[in-house]
């Protein structure tokens, strides 16, 4: 049973944030004003979290790349009233925008917070409108959207393995993300797969998850730095 | 008034006459105070034009803070309702025989507040046009579909209960022919107050006591749940559905203590809300007021002694930090003021209750403030905190909007009503005075045979 998920090294991730420009354009994810971004409305489904650790002079910069973790157990599709957020059979939690009454319940139930909604119509500066992606829906007002793996490249991999006649490869489908990541942090596949990394990597002494004790049994692993 | 339905006035009853007076007769100071009222909710609606027309990002709401004004206003005014069905439910089935005034007016009270209740999550929805969903792709792990079914049902049984008990004194309506014959003919439904009518009507009033009393405690504790269901900090906990089923029969009793004192007032009905009324219903609030106090102190006790990081960003937060006006303020209204007034009989009067009522009103809608909006600005991923809120000229307008409705289609209602029960009144004074005298009796060992007998 194919359980797609990722394990990203942190001491690998140098906070170039490539990843969430990445995302950013592949998802036709909307820009929006400074004003808007001040108020905690920006989007970034992707986000780099920047964490310092210590007291002045002695401080170190961290940075967590956050995606949504696509729980196995996901808090925000129990309490989504009409079934707008769901999990696939294969583990992938995604949002049916169309379906999307805007309540907002599964942003206040993610514990990750993860969810973003759109507050006003999503906008983009006339230089980026020519190239959204064609592959991946625009949201309209009032809906809540995140991260999906980047589930359309999965459908488009599939497709074209099935076309050729073969099994479909770790390197067929990866996100965005993964696939941008200069330093390899951000690893990507099947999580039931031995011929996967990450079907290794999740065993590493060094995994973890977050808020593992929530028992939402995330499906990003974190590959906890050194020193 | 016409001189033909002053004359129609003039031949009943003395009850009869000041209960239906503000029927027929209207003050001009009641038309300058609905014109207020209804330019505010004019503006209101205004402002909700602006919110559909460009988005949610016309209120102040933003991530994490993603429920703020209306899902307050959504829990406040639904704990006010209620007010009326359970307190006169409760009073109905304890035989608690000073209700009789009571129970009209705290009915009207849940059955008209429900709906401004009832449409502030949809309010507050970024995509209003699709509510019907929740109808066509249905999912019943939602504590939020659980809402929705328990408030229609509330709704539906509080309106009835509503309107049974009104059918005797529609029917004195129909029979004085002072308003509206065919209206109020077609409302009365054929009543005559035979003793067969009079008796079938009675048995239906029980049952429906008894059946609303369960419905009412599912609808706050379903509200409580809502929160309590997610893994946020402050927000789950066992004690939210009880928590919020007492609360909100807390404020219910200060809203019908407010609007007893301001229909005493403007109605004259000071011969019906009598001072025992508040007195007693003082004691209602007195009693309240010190669960309230338990049920906080135990929550807050539990989260504290845990001392679970996640949660103590937002206890500290309340308490000592962005929130702790609001806190605090929220504990002087629930519990000093009401506590200060409504222990002593000489401030368990018309005034001293309107001053408490007042303040835990006040205190419960910022208790609604201190669960929704603390918690939500701070995230269990502390990573993540902004830690922001400040509600829109559309929010406030909304609200403003809310609170005028609700008073408009009241003021409207007691134009069309009688606000207090005529036949129970009625059946009080011919009937209920010497049942009681039995009863008591009743409770009491027969009497002991006398000497020499």
């Amino acid at each position: 049973m194919t359980r797609w998920g990722m394990v990203i090294d942190l001491d690998r991730c140098t906070g170039c944030g490539a990843c969430e420009v990445a995302c950013k354009s592949e998802n036709n994810v909307a820009t929006v004003s400074p004003e808007q971004a001040d108020l905690g409305r920006a989007f970034a489904w992707m986000k780099v979290i920047t964490q310092v650790e210590g007291d002045f002079p002695n401080t170190t910069m961290r940075f967590v790349p956050r995606p949504c973790m696509h729980c196995d157990n996901p808090p925000c599709v129990s309490v989504c009233p009409v079934a707008a957020t769901y999990i696939n059979a294969e583990g992938i939690v995604g949002q049916i925008y169309p379906r999307c009454i805007g309540c907002r319940y599964c942003a206040n139930a993610c514990p990750y917070t993860v969810k973003y909604f759109n507050w006003y119509a999503p906008q983009w500066p006339e230089s980026e409108r020519e190239y959204l992606n064609p592959d991946v829906s625009v949201r309209p007002k009032g809906v809540i959207e995140k991260c999906t793996f980047c589930h359309h490249r999965l459908q488009k991999a599939r497709e074209e393995a099935r076309a050729n006649g073969r099994e479909l490869s770790e390197a067929d489908y990866q996100p965005a993300c993964a696939e941008i990541c200069p330093t390899g942090a951000i690893v990507f596949g099947d999580l039931e797969n031995p011929l996967h990394r990450v079907h290794a990597q999740k065993h590493d002494p060094r995994a973890m998850r977050i808020m593992e004790e929530l028992g939402t049994e995330p499906k990003v692993y974190y590959l906890a730095p050194r020193a | 008034m016409r001189s033909d339905v002053a004359a129609k006035l003039a031949r009943l009853s003395r009850d009869e006459q000041t209960l239906l007076r503000p029927l027929v007769v209207t003050t001009p100071k009641f038309y300058l105070a609905a014109g207020v009222l209804g330019a505010i909710v004019a503006w209101g609606i205004f402002a909700y034009y602006m919110q559909v027309r460009y988005g949610l990002g016309r209120t102040g709401l933003n991530r994490p803070e993603y429920w703020g004004i209306y899902i307050i206003e959504f829990v406040f005014f639904i704990g006010i309702s209620h007010a009326g069905t359970l307190i006169s439910a409760i009073l109905r089935v304890s035989k608690a025989e000073w209700r009789r005034a009571i129970t009209r007016s705290a009915e009207f009270i849940t059955v008209l507040v429900l709906g401004f209740g009832a449409i502030q999550p949809i309010i507050d929805l970024g995509r209003p046009d699709r509510l019907f969903n929740v109808f066509f792709h249905p999912q019943l792990r939602s504590p939020l579909l659980w809402d929705v079914m328990s408030i229609a049902l509330y709704f539906t049984a509080s309106t009835i209960y509503l309107y049974i008990p009104m059918i005797p004194d529609l029917a004195i309506i129909r029979d004085s022919g002072i308003k509206a014959p065919r209206f109020y003919g077609f409302l009365a439904a054929g009543y005559r107050d035979t003793p067969a009518q009079r008796a079938r009507l009675e048995r239906i009033i029980g049952v429906l006591a008894i059946v609303v009393i369960p419905i009412a405690v599912s609808v706050h504790t379903i509200i409580g749940w809502i929160f309590a269901m997610t893994l946020r900090p402050m927000w789950h906990s066992t004690i939210f559905g009880p928590y919020f089923v007492m609360g909100a029969i807390y404020s219910g009793i200060a809203a019908i203590l407010i609007a007893m004192v301001i229909l005493r007032r403007v109605y004259k009905l000071e011969e019906y809300f009598k001072p025992i009324h508040f007195d007693y219903m003082g004691r209602l609030l007195l009693l309240f007021s010190l669960l309230w106090f338990y049920f906080t102190f135990a929550e807050y006790l539990t989260a504290f002694y845990g001392g679970e990081p996640a949660e103590m960003r937002t206890f500290w937060a309340k308490l000592a930090g962005p929130f702790a006006v609001p806190f605090w303020a929220m504990v002087a209204g629930c519990v000093v003021i009401p506590l200060a007034l409504m222990c002593r009989k000489a401030t368990r009067t018309p005034r001293g209750t309107l001053i408490a009522g007042i303040a835990v009103v006040i205190g419960m809608w910022l208790e609604r403030f201190n669960i929704v909006v603390p918690t939500s600005v701070n995230p269990r991923w502390e990573l993540e905190s902004l830690g922001r809120y400040m509600p829109s000229w559309v929010e406030l307008s909304i609200m403003a909007a809310t609170f005028a409705g609700f008073v408009l289609l009241y003021m409207v209602a007691t134009k069309f009503f009688p606000i207090i029960s005529i036949w129970e009144i009625k059946e009080g004074r011919e009937q209920s005075v010497r049942e009681v005298a039995d009863r008591v009796a009743g409770y009491l060992p027969s009497p002991l045979p006398e000497a020499g007998d």
